[in-house]
Parts: C-alpha cells; structure tokens; sequence
C-alpha cells in the first residue's frame, strides 16, 4: 500500500470505500496490474465492519470476536499491494466523465479514473420512533464503532431495542468486555417466524445457524431479553431517561434508561450512487431500494461499477467477492486481462458468493422490521434535520404530493445537512401507504452532488482552467 | 454514560471543550471524547433549538455537528482530535457574523 500522498491527476480505477468490497477490489485491480486509487472516508482501512482493526485498543480478541479480527487478511492483503491509499477523503462528486471531487482535510480537488468501484457500504436503517431525537439515544452500530475504535462502552442504564444479528453481535460484545446492558428489547415480529421458516432448510445447513445460535444463548445467559416488543418509545425532556414498550399484547411497560442503542437492520448506503445516476430498484424483502446492476456489479452509469453492501445488503464475505468481481471486470474493460482470465478467476469468487448467500433468506424475513417502527404517525420526526412530522409529511400527500421530491418543496424534508439519508426510506414508505401504491411507484429523492456538504472556500480553493478563468473575468 | 475500557498504551493529549481544558486519547474521534466527557448532548438545532447528540458516529446523521477551531458545523465523528484543538457545542441558529 502506498503512503498516503496527494492525489495524482489520473487513475486507471478509483476505489471509493475502504471497507471488504472496496479492499478486495482494490487489491484486486492492483495485482492484475490496474493503477488503482482507493479513496476513504475513514482514517484507516476497514470499513465500518473492520473499523479500526490495525489500531483498536481493544487487545483482548475474544471482545469483538472471530469475525472481526477476520478481516485482518483483508487489510493486509490491500497494505502489501500497491494500490494508492487515501485517508480522511471525503468523495462528494462523481460527474460524467468520471471526474471525481474529493477533500482530504479541507482541501477540495478534482481527479479522473477512467473506471470506478463505489463501495459505500450500509447504514443502519433509520428507526423514526417516538423521542429517537434525544441525546442519548443512539444506533447499536455508533455504540460498536465507540467500542472498536475507541475502547468506549456505554455506562449507566444502557437498552437495546430492536431486531438483526448486530443487535444481539453488540450485546454480546459489551457482556465480554464487562459493561452490563440492562435489558435487549427484542422488536422481532412473532408473525415473521411464518414467512422465515420457508427458507429454514438452507439455514438449517448454513454457518449463520451455529453461529446465531451460539451468540443468542450467550447474550441470552447475561442479559435480560424481552421479546415480540412493539409501540417502542423513547421518554425524556433534553436526553433519554426511559424506553416505554409493549411486548405481546400486555400493557405499556416502562424501563429507565440512559443509553437507548437502537438497531433495526442495515440498507445500502446509496447517495453518491444515486446522486451520479445510477438507477435503483426497491427490494420488498430488505424493504429498501438497492441499484440496479448486472452480474459484475455495472450500473447503467458507464464506467461506474457498484459492489458490496452498497449493492444490495449481503454481509463482509459477499461484499468481498462482489468487491473482486467488480475489480477483474475493471481490469478486463481496461485491457490488463481477457476476457478468460476474468471469467475463470470469476468462477471461485461466485462460488463463495453461493456459500455465503446460503441462510441469509431466512435472516433477512426473520428480521424484516416493524411496520409501525418504519411508518411513524402523528408528530413523531421523520425528518431529523429539518424537524419534520409524520403528520406534514402526510398532509402534503393529502394536498396531493405524489412523492418526496414533490414533498419536499412543501417542507424541506431531505433537504438538511444528511441530504435524505436517516428520512428518504421513511418519506417513501409513507407516502406509499397514504397513497395506496407501493414504494417503488413512489421512489425516492433525487439527490444531487455534493453528496455532502462542503463549504465555499473549499470550492473556491479547486484549481481552474484557463477557460473557466475567462468565463467570468471582465478584461 | 461512556467510559473507557483499560488501556495502558494509550497516549493522552489536552485539548478544549468549550474552553475548558481536558486530557483525551491520541487517536479518538472529537465525538467520543465528548461522549467521554460526559457530553452527551452536543448541540440544538436550527428549527427548534431541541437538544441533540451524537447519533451514528460514522458520519451518515450529522447531528454530531460542532464547532471545531472557530469553524462551526464540522461531523465530531469524522474529525480525528489534535493537540490544542478547541472544540465547542453549537447552540440554536449561526449567529450573522459569526
């Protein structure tokens, strides 16, 4: 891996996330002699996943467990090759062309690949519930990135509330680092078991089965687990102090709470794809939109590729092998390999793809949220930027909005600093169920780089043609 | 409401949270050592002036905005702390000259 150095004019490929796909593909496109550029948000590699697997103070491995430490290769595998590494780059502008805007520490600059990977990743789907605004509460994922990065748990009265594997990963990970979590209210509908149990005989024979159950006796034995939990509330006036729930039908309980990490699932993390064009398709099992792309990850977008969770949700091991796909189909594309070299060092890739896919039907039903904790009601935020209601948002349908980027105009929904990304599934679920038609007639926000915000003075300090000079210079 | 779990090897540095010095790990995010200080509020909004914190810490949500050597709605988590740095909570609207 190259030191970090200032970005050369011209690449071959650009790699933009340094998480599993965007690791392997970059080591990849190296060894198949493509001059590669891998450009991350983060300050080192790893990817939210991986986050700081080179320099986590947390030493005892048994706390983040086999599968973290398992990305080590991953890492080594992308420091010993050649590829160019950027850290701390943040890219807000991939243009036809594939002209790409980037700032490292404030500076803003513009680039050209001729090929790029996008490998953002996911986030965890918003949870637009009663009182999730107040300090204090935060997503599972944000507690785990405190504990992997920083050595941090959270102290006090700590809840967990929601459904997915990283629920029950983060609950057993602070039981093995000694901080107690109060209780894991379990948010997993009892009726999803019926449609899980179609795809029970590929998990039944899948290393998601061992391992699941493995890590629920675990959190099982040290934390209370109250289950089929809904109507989840969070209560406090300037920060969380309580979680009020039903599990089943009995009534309203409340617990005291400092700390509220919730979790209900992660979706691809998708608006630099969305913002350069890449067309999107709604997937009704995962409930979000992932982009449309063919058996290498190409988007409709020439020359843009898409690969790993950003994708379409699929874990470490997939987003790996999706990530290397997408590299031997850049190096053939770009002349360094023929079209057998690719397709027969393809054939090991997808054959891990079919391993790792085996199981996650099953996962993915079983955990499929709430819908009264995606479709929030009356003056619960959907919005958190711009502090706009369920309720606004549906009198606009009621005006007759169509769908968000009509609705937005009305109340600036989607339009704050995170540019859509904790509201767009929200708005677009709700204006569906309002309207009666589903989420993929309604779509989503049409979103428009920067894809995050960057100021004047970084714009101001780009360098400029001659052309563009004179465009706006009186002589 | 965080605490950090043993580590002998970590080095410290000072910085400030709106003007008081305090003695943080080198290599933490500004969002973690505010948590660590005990800050779990870092700011209120534009719209209402309703208190927030940290919420993603992986820089999707944006409510860790704060201000960071005099320059205001920088991502806490994406901002990696250094010696001297003076960090401050931002509270309601951007005052005009400011």
């Amino acid at each position: 891996m190259n030191a970090p150095s200032s970005i050369k004019p011209h690449y071959q490929l650009a790699v933009i996330g340094g998480g599993p796909a965007g690791l392997a593909a970059a080591s990849t496109a190296d060894r198949l002699g493509v001059d590669t550029v891998l450009l991350d948000e983060q300050w080192a590699p790893g990817g939210q996943i991986y986050r700081a697997i080179t320099e986590t103070p947390v030493r005892d491995q048994a706390v983040l467990g086999a599968d973290y430490w398992r990305g080590a290769d991953l890492v080594a595998g992308f420091r010993a090759s050649k590829a160019q590494y950027v850290p701390g780059a943040t890219v807000w502008s991939v243009s036809h062309g594939n002209e790409i805007g980037v700032s490292v520490a404030g500076v803003a600059q513009l680039f050209c690949a001729d090929r790029v990977i996008l490998a953002t990743g996911a986030m965890e789907r918003p949870f637009p519930i009663p009182g999730w605004t107040l300090p204090g509460v935060m997503t599972a994922g944000a507690a785990q990135i405190l504990l992997k990065s920083c050595g941090m748990v959270a102290a006090g009265r700590v809840v967990l509330a929601g459904t997915g594997p990283l629920l029950w990963l983060i609950a057993a990970q602070y039981a093995r680092a000694g901080a107690p979590v109060a209780a894991l209210l379990d948010t997993t509908p009892r009726e999803n078991w019926r449609a899980a149990l179609t795809q029970l005989p590929a998990f039944l024979t899948s290393a998601y089965l061992r391992a699941g159950v493995a890590l629920r006796r675990e959190v099982g034995r040290r934390v209370p687990v109250i289950r089929d939990v809904r109507s989840l509330r969070v209560l406090g006036e300037d920060r969380a102090q309580a979680v009020a729930y039903q599990s089943g039908h009995a009534a309203e309980r409340c617990i005291e709470a400092d700390i509220v990490l919730l979790h209900q699932g992660v979706v691809p993390n998708l608006n630099l794809a969305n913002a350069i064009g890449c067309r999107q398709v709604w997937q009704d099992t995962l409930l979000c939109f992932v982009p449309e792309v063919d058996a290498w990850g190409a988007s409709n977008v020439e020359g843009v590729a898409i690969a790993g969770d950003g994708a379409g949700i699929g874990g470490a091991g997939i987003a790996a092998e999706h990530g290397r796909l997408a590299a031997l189909d850049a190096a053939w594309r770009l002349g360094c390999i023929d079209a057998a070299r690719r397709d027969a060092e393809a054939a090991a890739c997808r054959q891990a793809v079919q391993r790792f896919a085996k199981g996650r039907d099953f996962l993915d039903r079983l955990h499929r949220p709430r819908q009264e904790h995606r479709v929030p009601t009356g003056d619960t935020l959907v919005c958190r930027c711009e502090e706009v209601t369920a309720q606004q948002i549906l009198d606009t349908v009621g005006l007759g909005c169509q769908g968000p980027n009509q609705m937005k105009s009305f109340l600036r929904c989607g339009m704050g600093p995170c540019q859509g990304r904790l509201c767009g599934l929200t708005v677009t679920e709700l204006i569906a169920r309002a309207r009666g038609v589903t989420p993929a007639q309604v779509g989503y926000y049409r979103l428009r780089p920067p894809i995050k915000p960057i100021t004047l003075a970084e714009l101001a300090s780009l360098p400029k043609t001659e052309a563009a000079v004179n465009a706006v210079v009186r002589i | 409401m965080f605490r950090r779990l043993p580590d002998p090897g970590a080095e410290e540095i000072t910085v400030s949270i709106d003007g008081t010095p305090v003695t943080v790990r080198t290599g933490d995010s500004v969002a973690a050592v505010l948590l660590a200080a005990g800050r779990i509020q870092c700011r209120t909004t534009p719209v209402s002036g309703a208190a927030r914190g940290s919420y993603c810490l992986m820089g999707v949500c944006f409510e860790c905005l704060v201000e960071i050597d005099g320059v205001g709605n920088r991502q806490a988590c994406m901002i990696r702390v250094a010696p001297g740095m003076a960090i401050a909570t931002q509270n309601g609207r951007r005052e005009a000259g400011r």
